[in-house]
């Protein structure tokens, strides 16, 4: 028995180590290096405690991602899951050229989201970019999308919805071709219509899916800056920075290594009670097996 | 039969979600005047994937993608087969702990430290390889999780039977339990590939030059520096960036689509 025990330590040791070493230690080495300052030419790091902390809550630019970030997690969200469902309903049932409509839909997340964005950054070129020339012939006047406060976040909002519906229908449509086709047929003997059994059988019925896709989408709204980085970088005046854009704006353009570790820690707080909420919510879930 | 207002719905959505993807098709296939002027007699052209071809190292950048991409997959596959079959077959001391924090990784993933992964790459000394873009995710909470799954389904009897043979641990698993797994090995290949591919960020941070940039970095930098916003040539490579993987989608749809789902119920 105790041999066995050797033996599974050491089938797990190889991944162990990599995971302490580079999911682990980092968390916690960005708890410790956010207590010293960044170290500089000629002056070594030094422990300055809470300063950095201090220093973040006093920065308008990490308020501002922040509320971006919610911004951008609240306009994505709800939208993408909304059109997956819609998509998933849609493709589910006999449709003629069902083949090339889900394929349509999921073309985009094959896509590399760098891809996306140049695709995307043409379409919104103020004066001959698509977008122009619609509103253009709309009679509209012409307006920088990217380029102005109020438009840029929504640019990138617009993009992401866009690049993830059709990942998340992809699991719509697994749960919903696991519904047993006696339910629809027992409501319509019962003569329930459409619209009442969705509300009624489908949409309870989806409700693990629902928040196994809901915390990915949530995940990606804080681990995905790619567009930010090819669309706007941040702008214009910190109009459209994320949470993660920041922290890469402080750590490898400022190289202000102190105050990225503290805005990490930030958003590593705001990751673990995200985990902690899932757990209690989906607890029955994952342990089911 | 479904009511056409529905048909029609799905098609308008269907539409409109490739209709991005037609704009920059449409422009990399045409010769500048046309980049934004849709004409049907407009005449089609390479030249734009000629002129991107030749102004950036994509071939290269190529190469190193694929090289990522494979050394990314082969590691994940020994050392989640592995992990997953400790923790799905064997009892032992701190097994469930050590569960919890593998699980850990699929919050905070590699994606959000990239600070201190940069420290560490730097004290190794491998800043600017592939290996560096490639170990944080070598060791995937995901592959654990999922192989350990489906490791869990394989019935007790033919692991007892193989070591009443005389088979040893490693022949067992590899013997009994990864050909039963197979499915589940293509499915994370394909999602562990396309996001690997598809990977920014980090390759940003870590690569310096054109020796291990892969795709994704390549094509920023080559549509950042001053190309004198010429679209169509960077349509064109935007394209060529993906082609690969897309044509791979396209060939393989139904491999990809119930990939993905298997990959996603747990």
């Amino acid at each position: 028995m105790q041999q066995r025990g050797i033996v599974a330590w050491l089938l797990l040791l190889p991944a162990a180590v990599l995971l302490a070493a580079f999911t682990h230690y980092p968390a916690l080495a960005t708890l410790y290096h956010s207590l010293f300052s960044t170290p500089k030419a000629g002056r070594p790091s030094v422990w300055i405690g809470a300063e950095n902390y201090q220093a973040m809550l006093a920065d308008p630019v990490f308020w501002q991602s922040l509320r971006n970030n919610a911004l951008f997690a609240l306009g994505t969200i709800p939208t993408s899951i909304a059109l997956a469902l819609a998509m998933a309903l849609l493709v589910n049932g006999k449709l003629r050229g069902r083949a090339v409509v889900r394929l349509a839909y999921f073309t985009p997340t094959i896509l590399p989201m760098i891809a996306v964005a140049n695709i995307w950054l043409f379409f919104y070129t103020p004066g001959y970019g698509l977008l122009e020339q619609v509103t253009g012939r709309l009679g509209l006047p012409s307006h920088n999308w990217l380029g102005s406060r109020d438009t840029a976040l929504g640019c990138l909002v617009v993009v992401t919805v866009w690049k993830e519906a059709g990942f998340f229908m992809i699991f719509y449509l697994a749960a919903l071709q696991a519904i047993a086709p006696v339910l629809s047929e027992a409501a319509s003997i019962e003569g329930a219509g459409r619209w009442y059994f969705f509300r009624r059988v489908t949409f309870p019925l989806l409700m693990p899916t629902t928040l196994f896709v809901l915390v990915n989408a949530v995940i990606n709204s804080f681990r995905l800056v790619d567009h930010v980085v090819v669309m706007t970088r941040g702008g214009p005046d910190n109009a459209s920075s994320l949470l993660l854009y920041y922290i890469y704006d402080v750590g490898f353009k400022f190289w202000d290594t102190g105050y990225a570790a503290a805005l990490t820690m930030a958003l590593l707080v705001i990751l673990a009670s995200l985990a902690i909420g899932q757990f209690t919510l989906l607890d029955r879930r994952i342990h089911y097996r | 039969m479904r009511r056409a207002p529905e048909t029609l719905a799905a098609w308008l959505l269907g539409v409109l979600w490739i209709l991005p993807l037609a704009y920059a098709v449409w422009t990399a296939f045409h010769p500048k005047e046309y980049s934004a002027r849709f004409v049907l007699t407009a005449p089609l052209t390479l030249h734009n994937f000629v002129e991107a071809w030749q102004a950036a190292p994509f071939a290269r950048y190529l190469v190193n993608t694929v090289a990522l991409v494979t050394l990314i997959l082969i590691a994940q596959l020994v050392l989640c087969t592995l992990a997953a079959y400790a923790f799905a077959r064997f009892e032992f001391v701190g097994r469930d702990l050590a569960f919890m924090l593998v699980l850990i990784q699929l919050m905070i993933m590699p994606d959000i430290l990239i600070v201190e992964n940069y420290r560490t790459m730097s004290r190794l000394g491998v800043l600017d390889t592939i290996v560096a873009i490639g170990l944080p995710y070598m060791a995937s909470a995901f592959g654990i999780f999922l192989l350990r799954q489906t490791f869990k389904t394989v019935p007790r009897e033919l692991d007892d039977a193989a070591r009443v043979e005389g088979t040893g641990v490693l022949g067992t698993l590899w013997r009994v339990y990864v050909p039963l797994a197979r499915p589940v090995y293509i499915a994370f290949a394909l999602v562990s590939v396309s996001y690997h591919w598809n990977n920014f960020l980090w390759p940003l941070i870590v690569t310096n030059s054109v020796t291990s940039r892969p795709l994704t970095v390549g094509l920023q930098v080559f549509s950042s520096t001053d190309q004198g916003v010429d679209w169509s040539i960077i349509t064109a490579a935007t394209l060529l960036t993906s082609g690969p993987l897309l044509v791979a989608f396209v060939l393989f749809q139904r491999q990809f689509v119930q990939s993905f789902m298997r990959a996603g119920i747990r």
